[in-house]
């Protein structure tokens, strides 16, 4: 599921282009509807607003389903340190690799893709940070969270 | 160009010409908020002026006592390829500022925008809701006393 929400969707573009050809991973199927994904890969910057939008793409999704948090402004809210946006997704799903950049290089994301083949092979469940989440967004509901403040 | 845009006001809005001010040839004209719709058709459908374009209608926060807010409205006039710039001052006492829809529709969403962000309410708008915040949020987000980082617990996130 690409979930190309602002600049890093174009560099996502190009790990699914032929110069660093995501296909050769076995991974070239982007398909646009949930029903049909099992990855996620958020890409841009995800307000509150776009969170439940997010949010509800990923409940549509058949387990089991794996989040890639792609980016800067996607696993923090990045440079967006404002009101109105959401300062990192983990705070509303889970999220099983975080790929650092802004925007990430398609080598970046095509790692964080292996990663997470690495993680299935390892027979790790997908979104197994649930539990720290939790915690967080309720840190946050109380304004405890310093990222909130 | 600027001294006939001058006349042609001063002939019917003299007393609601606040001030007049010209900066590297942009040229600025405050204008009194009771008379800003008349003033607003007189500029557009004025046959030599044909100021028929809307570039850009936007709000500003001062956080002053008195007229804390202003209005901006970007004029084009795609006959004379010039621009001028209308204020409007507006105090906090009072929010209400009459839409300027009629003359030019793609001022709804500029409106829309304004009301979003600074609470000023455009009176005669078809449909004067927010845009950018979610409809259930209580505040003004580009206002000055709106702290940056947000008023915790004012946005939702989707409950896990």
């Amino acid at each position: 599921m690409p979930m190309g929400i602002s600049c890093c969707a174009i560099e996502m573009m190009a790990f699914a282009g032929p110069r660093y050809d995501v296909a050769r991973f076995g991974s070239e199927a982007f398909r646009f509807s949930p029903r049909q994904s099992d990855l996620m890969i958020v890409a841009g910057t995800v307000t509150y607003k776009m969170a439940h939008v997010v949010r509800r793409i990923y409940d549509q999704m058949p387990d089991p389903k794996w989040v890639i948090a792609m980016g800067a402004c996607t696993s923090t809210g990045g440079m967006y340190r404002s009101y109105s946006v959401v300062q990192g997704i983990d705070l509303f799903v889970p999220v099983d690799v975080y790929v650092a950049g802004c925007p990430p290089r398609p080598d970046n994301l095509l790692k964080g893709l292996m990663d997470i083949q690495e993680k299935i092979t390892r027979g790790e469940k997908p979104g197994q940070r649930e539990k720290v989440y939790i915690r967080e967004t309720a840190e946050l509901d109380e304004g405890k969270n310093s990222r909130s403040a | 160009m600027k001294e006939k845009i001058l006349d042609r006001l001063n002939t019917q809005f003299k007393d609601s010409i606040e001030s007049v001010n010209e900066y590297r040839g942009e040229l600025t004209i405050v204008v009194r908020k009771s008379e800003i719709g008349p003033v607003c058709r007189f500029l557009c459908d004025d046959t030599e002026l044909r100021f028929d374009s809307l570039r850009d209608l936007s709000g500003t926060d001062y956080y002053r006592p008195h007229d804390r807010f202003e209005v901006v409205y970007n004029l084009y006039s795609l006959k004379n390829s010039r621009r001028i710039r209308i204020k409007i001052r507006v105090d906090e006492s009072d929010l209400h500022v009459p839409s300027v829809t009629s003359l030019w529709p793609g001022a709804n969403w500029l409106e829309r925008e304004t009301y979003d962000m600074f609470g000023i309410h455009f009176d005669g708008h078809p449909d004067l809701r927010r845009i950018y915040m979610p409809e259930e949020f209580e505040y003004h987000p580009l206002r000055k006393d709106f702290p940056l980082m947000g008023i915790p617990g004012s946005l939702t996130l989707p409950r896990k």
